[in-house]
């Protein structure tokens, strides 16, 4: 189950950037700025990508959790499943 | 690639402009704006250089222009402009004259229209015959005046001032002041003499008056008249000067580019020099390989402008290795502003790689990781669209102010700004510092199942990721929003944005240290790719990439499971350059101290040393190697050998100088990277400490004034948003940002040595914007 949900984020999210760094590129017209537009598209993937890709794998295996005050857990006991 | 990878292709070229149509030859180029030319002529003096006289008579034409009111310059018959400026300064000096004949005129007639006026009154006293002077004296004199008169007539005489009325001023030269009429009236010639000899010392100009009512009414008549006249002759002159002005006005502006397009074709030709023959005269520029037709073309049309038969024509000059040419780029309006981030450090060097082609996406992207804020983001995107828009509608006329066109300028830049910082901010999990809860959070309470009095116990309660249930898989876009009511948020955040710093930060330097692999292959250095580029991708993956590897296996591999036993990372860091084991800190997995590292700090150690050496000592062989050949044909090769004069201790002190910079730097600029972290932090905390304060008091206010209330603190609350987090913190992360692209990506590869193309073009003289 949780497995299930990181896996499918996780290709989702390496799909998406890989279309747009990989596949898009190609389909740009020719012309002056296409040098310029593929560096951009190719760049604009690495980094998003990247940058998601650091924020899951530091949540992936927490080695301590968080620490609510009474008041939150009361709410959150109630408003959250 | 692009345009935008490296420096467009420039070549020399050798124009030879026959002596007829020089002038209209460099006329077209400057329309065109294609070359840059040289200076043949370095050293010869301005005022010793061939067209000297020309630039003269243009600015002294500049200096007319300059005057609004001309002063009649000496003409010199050189153009039409020449003539009909000439034509009309004199015309305006003429009509200044007369102006000022019909003015004093006027004067004098109004003065002896008032003595009239005064006399009437007389007439009706005096019986006996009188004598009478009339005339105008200065007013500040009339004290002194009436004064001496008394002392000198003992008051035997009846003297009357009248002031007049202030005529309008026409022109500066004339000195109206204003007069005051006086008669004075006495018996007996000797009065007369003295009282004549008073006003001439006062400088009075005294007037004829006659003795009898008829002839003074005849004289008044006249007078009358005479003022009319030249009333009249004042009035059309005025209006045939405002005509004159307002065709100077007309015309002037074209006059003025024209006066500076000829200047400038005049300093242009000044820069050549005569060829032998002194038929033609020869100019170097500096032309982009693709606009030679151009050029050619444009040669070409002056030469059948100016009515010659004989052609100008360009002849393409290798390149030298003295002379390296300017670099040229050519950007849109989108890639001119990153294009001028990279130029304000350094204009690259030709033939170099150009940081700006990456610095479109990284720097609004690092930016972004410090300000990471949906919220401030959409707002961000907003301004720049904004912006965009208005300067599609009027181009720049609009806004006057220097810093809002600065601002205007950079439209691009903050619109892909704002577009980063609101995936950023989705990731971060801000938006107006509150967080946004997409898909439900991955941890769990009931699992926990704690009791009433476990709550009523104590005032935080953690959650064990240990328990099974309480966290299920890590969430799948950013950060948990459970993290944001936890008191503890900072403990994981602070790690995780401090990794991610090093990450990001070992990456983009490694990529800088790639890019110099692009310099080294263009100028086919293929030694020094191995010497100098492979020592330092070892050095820098050897250490940091290394720390890298260990960030993301101690996350892979370490969990809730381990956490008793989970190493620091920067213990083991620090152990591993220090060459110690410290047995109380376990190992990240096994194999790793004996094993691993310490092959890793072999090779980062030894690649230190061919850093050092590797190129010196290899161009020194080159040199001599070199030196043996030439010894053997010594007779032709003696300047070539001057040439490969090679000073070993100049290039053994640079390379120590760039080892030393490239080691520590390695160090230095991985740590700060670390600002990454610092100012995502603050922002994420200043704008939670503005919510804290301001929103969530006025939230909690109810009622009717409540609203108020509400509608009076959201006000202030953004005004501070845009005020502080806005426009401070961007500000502030842009420098950050800044500082990060030109000093540690840059240094990996960059020298932004050279010098920017630019051409000789009419539109770069007139419009100086």
């Amino acid at each position: 189950m949780a497995d299930l949900s990181f896996v499918i984020s996780m290709s989702v999210m390496t799909l998406f950037w890989g279309i747009v760094g990989g596949v898009v590129p190609w389909f740009i017209p020719k012309g002056p700025n296409r040098g310029v537009i593929v560096t951009m598209l190719v760049l604009t993937a690495v980094c998003c990508y990247l940058f998601w890709l650091i924020a899951i794998l530091a949540q992936l295996n927490p080695l301590f959790g968080p620490s609510l005050s009474t008041d939150v857990i009361l709410y959150l006991r109630y408003h959250w499943p | 690639m692009g345009a935008l990878f490296r420096s467009e292709e420039l070549c020399l070229v050798q124009i030879f402009l026959q002596s007829g149509s020089a002038y209209n030859c460099v006329s077209e180029l400057g329309e065109l704006g294609v070359v840059e030319f040289r200076d043949l002529n370095p050293h010869v003096n301005s005022f010793q250089r061939k067209f000297v006289n020309e630039v003269r008579r243009c600015e002294e034409m500049e200096k007319t222009f300059s005057d609004p009111v001309p002063s009649a310059p000496q003409p010199r018959d050189l153009l039409a402009i020449e003539e009909e400026s000439e034509r009309l300064a004199t015309e305006l000096k003429q009509v200044c004259v007369h102006s000022e004949l019909a003015l004093v005129n006027t004067i004098c007639g109004n003065c002896r229209r008032k003595a009239q006026q005064v006399i009437f009154v007389y007439s009706w006293i005096f019986c006996g015959p009188s004598f009478f002077v009339a005339g105008v004296v200065h007013p500040w004199k009339v004290p002194a005046f009436e004064r001496l008169l008394w002392r000198a007539c003992r008051g035997y005489f009846i003297i009357e001032f009248q002031e007049m009325e202030k005529n309008p001023n026409v022109l500066e030269t004339s000195d109206m002041t204003q007069w005051t009429v006086f008669l004075i009236s006495f018996w007996g010639k000797t009065i007369g003499q003295k009282v004549k000899k008073i006003c001439d010392c006062f400088h009075a100009n005294t007037f004829f008056y006659p003795e009898n009512t008829e002839e003074r009414q005849e004289l008044q008549k006249g007078l009358q008249s005479r003022i009319e006249d030249i009333t009249q002759v004042l009035f059309q002159t005025e209006s045939y000067l405002q005509q004159l002005l307002c065709r100077c006005v007309s015309i002037l502006p074209q006059w003025k580019v024209c006066v500076m397009k000829c200047k400038a074709v005049h300093s242009i030709l000044n820069m050549c020099s005569a060829s032998v023959t002194d038929k033609c005269l020869i100019a170097e520029a500096w032309c982009p390989v693709r606009k030679l037709l151009l050029l050619q073309s444009a040669l070409t049309e002056g030469t059948r402008r100016s009515g010659s038969i004989v052609d100008s024509f360009y002849n393409r000059l290798p390149l030298s290795s003295s002379s390296s040419p300017p670099t040229l780029f050519t950007t849109n309006s989108f890639t001119a502003v990153f294009q001028s981030l990279v130029d304000a450090y350094g204009v690259a060097k030709y033939g170099e790689v150009n940081p700006a082609a990456y610095t479109i996406v990284t720097f609004p992207f690092l930016f972004a990781v410090m300000f990471g804020d949906v919220g401030h983001g959409l707002l961000m995107v907003i301004a720049a669209l904004w912006m965009i828009l208005q300067n599609k509608d009027n181009k720049n006329t609009h806004f006057k102010n220097e810093m809002w066109r600065t601002v205007l300028a950079g439209r691009y830049l903050i619109l892909s700004m704002g577009l980063f910082s609101v995936y950023t901010g989705a990731i971060y999990n801000h938006c107006f510092s509150r967080t946004l809860s997409i898909f439900p959070s991955s941890w769990h309470l009931r699992p926990m199942n704690w009791s009433d009095d476990t709550l009523r116990g104590s005032r935080f309660l953690c959650l064990d990721p240990n328990t099974t249930g309480v966290f299920r898989g890590p969430y799948p876009l950013g950060i948990d929003p459970i993290w944001h009511l936890a008191s503890n948020h900072l403990t994981f955040l602070n790690s995780y944005k401090m990794k991610m710093s090093i990450i990001i930060g070992v990456l983009h330097m490694t990529f800088g240290i790639c890019i110099s692999y692009f310099n080294y292959s263009h100028s086919q250095q293929w030694f020094h790719v191995l010497l100098v580029l492979i020592p330092e991708l070892l050095f820098m993956l050897g250490l940091f990439g290394y720390l890298v590897f260990l960030i993301i296996y101690k996350w892979l591999a370490f969990g809730p499971g381990q956490s008793d036993r989970a190493p620091s990372i920067l213990l083991h860091f620090i152990n591993m350059v220090l060459f110690t084991d410290n047995k109380e800190t376990p190992p990240l997995y096994p194999g790793q101290v004996t094993h691993l590292q310490s092959v890793l700090m072999v090779v980062v150690l030894t690649s230190v040393p061919v850093l050092l050496l590797g190129r010196p000592i290899y161009l020194y062989y080159h040199h001599t190697r070199h030196q043996n050949m030439y010894l053997l044909n010594s007779l032709e090769h003696h300047s070539i050998r001057k040439q490969l004069e090679f000073d070993a201790v100049e290039v053994f002190m640079h390379q120590a100088i760039h080892t030393m910079e490239y080691c520590l730097g390695c160090i230095s600029n991985t740590a700060s990277y670390l600002r990454l972290w610092a100012l995502s932090l603050a922002h994420a905390q200043l704008s939670d400490v503005l919510w804290m304060m301001v929103m969530r008091t006025s939230l909690s206010s109810r009622g009717m004034l409540g609203s108020v209330v509400l509608a009076g603190f959201f006000s202030f609350f953004a005004l501070l948003t845009v005020s502080i987090l806005l426009v401070m913190e961007g500000l502030s992360a842009s420098l950050h940002t800044l500082r990060l692209h030109w000093v540690e990506f840059q240094s990996k590869f960059y020298s932004g040595t050279g010098y920017k193309f630019s051409p000789f073009s009419f539109t770069s003289i007139t419009n100086p914007l």
